[in-house]
């Protein structure tokens, strides 16, 4: 479809590392209310699958997306009981493969394991919250395809790119300028 | 003059792309007075790295451990810096669960801060073994007698309550650092640019982006929050699992917890305040957030008296004859000067800041930090030098203690590695949270009358 100036990768990576970039149309936004504005506009004419850029994380964007809370909860919950598992399984086995008897008591005690197994949960927890957010907010929006950017959403600008097929972009646009957007451009 | 410092409302000029380009200023080219504070710091990591070749060589006996005195001065260090730590967590993690608005101007320094400090501490232990390249016997691993570690002893308990803790901070602090690398990186020019586009891992400020890792966020700091608590708790059971008198408590862990917040305190205002200075940050690091930390610290000062006073009580109060021998030998003993430092600087000193003019003035509150630091590594110190040193069971055999060249030069290079990375971090990647500033600050509306409330 498009020229691809870098080195083509093998099919699955090269639609992963560099996807062709969507058609769509961006609108730049001075401010955070007209943004959210803009983003009721758009769901209320059927639009779903736009992309909102904002320098700061705001609740009234996440109100107005309606957004599913994240699921990176339940690798956090998974990842927490499998690090106690692990802690309690450590202590436990390698306990009774060396047994220490020390007068008579047992050989796996488990109250100071629990201090191991509360390390170990939180260690596996908090490095497969690091993986879900890297999976769900690196790696799985890619598959939505290069989307237009513009450098100064991280700083002082919100930004919402609608993707939308080029006969389709006129209506967009006005929309988007309706709402307040000071700079619109088709991509 | 209770006026003038009042917390001033953000002024009008504090906008986003204020605070992008103040904060983004600060990795500019740096002055010659970075240089000379690098140089310095470098120059103390080396005499420690000719301290520790000297101490391979010769071995441990050139510091100056003599029976029963074979936790010293290493081991003070790393309570030391353990301590220095967590008060990082506490301002990036706690407040943050808290919504405490005034810890996002300071939380990107005192989580680097934490994070350098354990990577500091953990190199204590390392030392103290004295064969350093035996380091892995600590790790449990299949080997060919069939051997594990014992998991019933607090020192492996502190292995892992410190290699979670490292592990823990470092993810923390890069994942607060992605969106503000983002932002720099819109704005670099340069080697700087690629760097920052290949740190910021792609960031782009998507709502996609932000739903996951608000969230995750969130998660990160609720785990951070019992680990921070659980840490210092487990290193001081090093000392209250032993049966030394002095050590044997079970105040310890609120106790260690406290004293830990209130150093790492001390240690964030004294390294803010040349930060502050030196990067022109006066608008985004004001002197509200400097009282701020000036009454968490006397708050956990405070906590740190009491325990010292319900230390010394329940030694007389158990009518147990070591244990009241041992307080005795602390405060009136040899080691008489090392004790009242200690209470001096840690018991009456946090008493200023119930000054508010104390706690407004940024130069008091440099040099009352600096000696909180003191304080706090003195009270490590009588904590564990001194104990031992006085310890009543097998007096006939005791020696006495001092330390030695070596126990300094390894000390002087820990604060060498610790203020080399700090400085490397602070003028690489954005010392303080740029997109966490601008979340308490109103956001841009069109319509004024609907701008939120403002709160730093």
């Amino acid at each position: 479809m498009t020229t691809h100036l870098r080195l083509p990768l093998p099919k699955p990576l090269q639609d992963i590392i560099h996807p062709p970039p969507t058609p769509g149309v961006l609108g730049v936004f001075s401010y955070l209310d007209t943004t959210v504005d803009a983003i009721k506009k758009l769901r209320a004419a059927g639009h779903t699958d736009f992309t909102v850029y904002s320098p700061v994380p705001r609740h009234e964007i996440e109100d107005a997306l309606g957004q599913a809370v994240s699921p990176v909860r339940m690798f956090t919950l998974i990842g927490g009981i499998a690090g106690c598992a692990i802690g309690a399984w450590l202590t436990l086995w390698m306990s009774y493969d060396w047994p220490i008897v020390v007068g008579g008591k047992p050989v796996g005690s488990v109250p100071p394991y629990v201090v191991i197994m509360f390390e170990m949960t939180i260690l596996f927890g908090a490095l497969s919250t690091i993986l879900g957010i890297l999976f769900n907010a690196a790696f799985a929006a890619r598959r939505l395809g290069t989307v237009q950017y513009d450098e100064r959403f991280t700083n002082d600008r919100f930004g919402i790119f609608v993707p939308t097929v080029s006969d389709k972009a006129s209506p967009v646009e006005k929309l988007l300028r309706d709402a307040g957007a000071e700079e619109v451009r088709r991509g | 003059m209770a006026e003038t410092t009042q917390a001033p409302p953000p002024p009008s000029r504090l906008t986003y792309d204020y605070v992008t380009r103040t904060i983004a200023r600060t990795l500019g080219n740096p002055t010659r007075g970075y240089f000379l504070l690098l140089g310095a710091a470098v120059g103390l990591l080396a005499l420690g790295i000719i301290t520790l070749l000297f101490l391979i060589r010769y071995g441990l006996g050139l510091a100056g451990y003599s029976h029963p005195v074979y936790w010293a001065v290493f081991i003070t260090c790393f309570v030391f810096w353990v301590g220095i730590a967590h008060s990082g967590t506490l301002i990036s993690a706690i407040l943050f669960l808290f919504r405490s608005g005034w810890r996002t101007a300071v939380y990107r320094t005192a989580e680097a801060m934490t994070v350098f400090a354990v990577m500091t501490a953990g190199l204590f232990p390392l030392i103290h073994i004295g064969r350093q390249w035996y380091f892995y016997w600590l790790i449990p691993y299949p080997n060919e007698r069939g051997l594990w570690p014992n998991f019933k002893s607090p020192l492996i308990w502190d292995e892992f309550a410190i290699g979670t803790y490292f592990t823990v901070s470092t993810v923390f602090l890069i994942m607060g650092l992605i969106p503000d690398i983002a932002a720099v990186r819109d704005l670099a020019t340069g080697w700087r640019k690629k760097l920052y586009a290949i740190t910021a891992l792609g960031w782009t400020g998507a709502n996609e982006q932000w739903r996951h890792y608000t969230r995750g966020y969130l998660y990160l700091a609720a785990l951070a929050t019992p680990l921070v608590l659980s840490v210092h708790s487990v290193v001081s059971w090093d000392f209250a699992m032993a049966i030394v008198p002095g050590w044997h408590a079970t105040l310890f862990a609120p106790y260690f917890v406290a004293g830990a917040i209130y150093s790492g305190c001390g240690m964030v205002i004294t390294l803010l305040t040349p930060i502050r200075k030196l990067f022109q940050l006066e608008e985004v690091i004001t002197v509200h957030h400097f009282e701020n930390l000036a009454k968490l610290c006397l708050l956990t000062g405070s906590i740190v008296s009491f325990s010292y006073l319900t230390e010394n009580f329940v030694a007389w109060f158990s009518g147990n004859p070591a244990e009241r021998a041992a307080f005795w030998y602390r405060a009136f003993g040899p080691y008489w000067w090392a004790s009242w430092t200690m209470n001096i600087c840690n018991g009456l000193l946090p008493w200023l800041l119930w000054s508010k003019r104390v706690r407004t003035n940024i130069t008091a509150l440099f040099v009352i930090s600096i000696f909180v630091n003191i304080g706090m590594w003195f009270e490590r110190y009588v904590i564990i030098v001194v104990s031992l040193a006085g310890e009543p069971y097998t007096t006939w055999t005791n020696a006495v203690y001092n330390p030695t060249w070596a126990d300094w030069g390894i000390m002087a290079g820990s604060f060498g590695w610790f203020f080399m990375w700090f400085l490397l971090f602070v003028k690489n990647f954005p010392a303080v949270a740029i997109s966490e500033v601008k979340e308490v600050l109103a956001a841009p509306m069109r319509q004024k009358a609907r701008a939120g409330v403002q709160h730093t």
